[in-house]
């Protein structure tokens, strides 16, 4: 299951993956990158793997919108809403929601809305997350406000406030979305190194996106580096 | 600063407006462009401005004509139905010329229609909804730092023409992210400097007299000169504010044209074109009002037609028709409900337009 001692986050007794953080970190691209790397690498047994999309804060750019890229692959997507409100703007949860929490063969990615303010709808689900869960911050330095030591300690502390769940690792993805490189990587991992001593949470691991960074080019950055996707983005955007 | 930053479109916008010298911002949320009224509640007290929520688009609108008229830099966002319900405040604060920056992150229509993008205010924005006579200069990015850019001169735009500047941008680009350089913080005059720096606002009575803005005109020939004298600086408006981009028009068989998100997407498709050996061009116009009639003078005599790339029903075709001047056809793509066209579906729909006018 989820554990940083492996580099695909399997073998521990950990089966619920929570992944917040500041709005555009990069938490959807990661949780989605994710599910579809254990699938790939046949990570999960045999058992089944949800990603749960519990973004009420955001209203485009969500992991429903890769549903059907998701179920091709064997990943059930549960979102926080009703299919047919498409656009609705209502903050509420479905009820389906609560379905891979409850079921023990379940391994489950929840990417949660952006900020404190879109983790508070995790409250709710605390009670499936006892001994049973990872909760994860993915910082990006190239956000305003968690660009600097304070910000980004500031931001870890906002979430923790709000959930009431103590941050278990940092998900270091200081990206620059398609101008991200090699330098832009390590440059990130510094700065998390620095977050990760200031604030004793190990990090859990850093990113790359895969079609812009070379692996070999990131040798010795880290044990736990994490190739990202770029699923969410559409190929327009950089035109 | 010299680095680049990652942000939200909507972040951005609301950053950029206050680097660019607005210290005032007025709304009630709507989304696709939430983000800003949150950000400036948090941000604007740090620079020594004002954030107001309103109980309404006509509150606030209203409350930022006083404050404009007042002297101070006032920038307002809204999203298309709420920037309906502005159309009266504009009207007359283009009849008083009272100057005001104002943002709108469009989504689809018509009524409350959606939330995602659509361009299908395209009239609404460049024809003005309120009424009488008047003029709005709109400029419409196609990426976040174009918007950055376009917003960051657009205070001191209005406030030299005395006149609402809009900003564009639909519900796509309010919600992306993309990485944005920010430009300096402009100096913003402070209120003991303003009767000075805006001799025509209503900054009390010390100076030894007394400024009066308002649009009503008892008498006909008063309120003649009076719109004949805001026509002039639209005349002016017209030279100078009309800016657009152009690409590959020279040997083009088709040429596009498309502003904001959509010109993003024919920018592929293009790429796409040129990749089955078909020719095409790009006009992106980023003022829509003055609308680059000019940039068709440097259409190809090789170009058998040009389109219309839009997220409506067909609105800036009729700009584009009338600036084509019979050149050559002028036909429409389009997707309206808050769809965003893919590039391959562009590219289907204008071969087959294409091979119309083999």
């Amino acid at each position: 299951m989820f554990s940083r001692e492996n580099p695909y986050f399997m073998h521990t007794n950990k089966r619920i993956l929570v992944v917040t953080g500041h709005y555009g970190s990069g938490k959807t691209e990661f949780s989605v990158s994710l599910a579809m790397l254990l699938r790939k690498l046949d990570m999960t047994g045999g058992k089944r793997l949800a990603v749960v999309d519990l973004d009420v804060a955001n209203p485009y750019f969500r992991s429903r919108e890769r549903k059907e890229l998701l179920r091709q692959n064997g990943i059930e997507l549960i979102a926080s809403f009703y299919d047919s409100e498409i656009t609705a703007e209502l903050p509420a949860i479905s009820a389906d929601v609560r379905k891979p929490m409850e079921d023990e063969n379940c391994f489950v990615i929840v990417d949660v809305g952006g900020n404190d303010a879109g983790a508070r709808v995790l409250g709710q689900f605390r009670r499936y997350f006892e001994g049973n869960h990872l909760f994860l911050t993915v910082v990006n330095a190239n956000r305003p406000e968690t660009r600097d030591l304070e910000g980004a300690l500031f931001h870890l502390e906002s979430i923790e406030a709000e959930t009431g769940l103590k941050v278990d690792g940092i998900v270091d993805n200081c990206h620059l979305v398609m101008e991200t490189t090699a330098e832009t990587v390590k440059k990130g991992r510094r700065f998390c190194e620095k977050v990760s001593e200031a604030s004793g949470i190990p990090i859990f691991c850093d990113c790359y996106p895969e079609a812009l960074v070379n692996r070999s080019d990131l040798e010795g950055v880290s044990d736990h580096l994490m190739p990202l996707g770029m699923y969410m983005r559409e190929s327009w955007l950089d035109k | 600063m010299t680095e680049k930053v990652l942000m939200k479109g909507n972040e951005a916008f609301a950053e950029a407006a206050i680097r660019g010298g607005s210290r005032y911002y007025f709304g009630y949320p709507i989304t696709p462009q939430s983000e800003i009224p949150e950000f400036m509640s948090r941000e604007l007290p740090k620079w020594g401005g004002a954030f107001v929520q309103a109980e309404s688009e006509l509150a606030a609108i209203n409350m930022a004509y006083g404050a404009a008229a007042s002297g101070g830099n006032v920038f307002i966002s809204s999203s298309s139905p709420g920037i309906a319900l502005m159309q009266e405040g504009l009207s007359f604060m283009c009849s008083a010329q009272v100057p005001i920056v104002i943002l709108n992150v469009s989504r689809c229509g018509p009524g409350v229609g959606g939330i995602q993008p659509g361009q299908s205010d395209y009239n609404q924005v460049t024809r003005g909804g309120g009424n009488g006579d008047y003029r709005i200069p709109v400029f419409a990015p196609d990426c976040i730092q174009s918007a950055v850019d376009l917003i960051y001169e657009a205070t001191d735009l209005s406030q030299k023409y005395r006149n609402p500047i809009m900003i564009l941008a639909d519900g796509m680009m309010g919600q992306m992210m993309e990485p944005v350089l920010l430009p300096e913080p402009k100096y913003v005059p402070t209120l003991e400097e303003l009767p000075k720096a805006r001799p025509w606002a209503v900054t009390g009575t010390k100076k030894g007299y007394r400024n009066v803005i308002n649009s009503l005109y008892l008498k006909p020939e008063q309120l003649e000169v009076s719109v004949e004298n805001i026509y002039e600086k639209y005349r002016e408006a017209e030279k100078e504010l009309v800016k657009y981009e152009t690409s590959g028009l020279e040997d083009a068989e088709v040429v596009f044209v498309a502003f904001g998100t959509v010109a993003r997407i024919t920018r592929e498709a293009i790429e796409i074109l040129a990749a089955k050996g078909v020719k095409a061009g790009l006009i992106r116009p980023i003022s829509l009002w003055p609308f680059p009639a000019e940039a068709f003078d440097h259409l190809s005599p090789k170009t058998k037609v040009v389109i219309s790339t839009e997220l409506s029903m067909g609105q800036m075709i009729d700009d584009v028709e009338r600036s084509v001047s019979g050149r050559c056809p002028v036909r429409l793509i389009h997707r309206v409900g808050g769809i965003v066209p893919t590039s391959l579906e562009v590219v289907d729909h204008a071969m087959k337009i294409l091979g119309e006018y083999k």
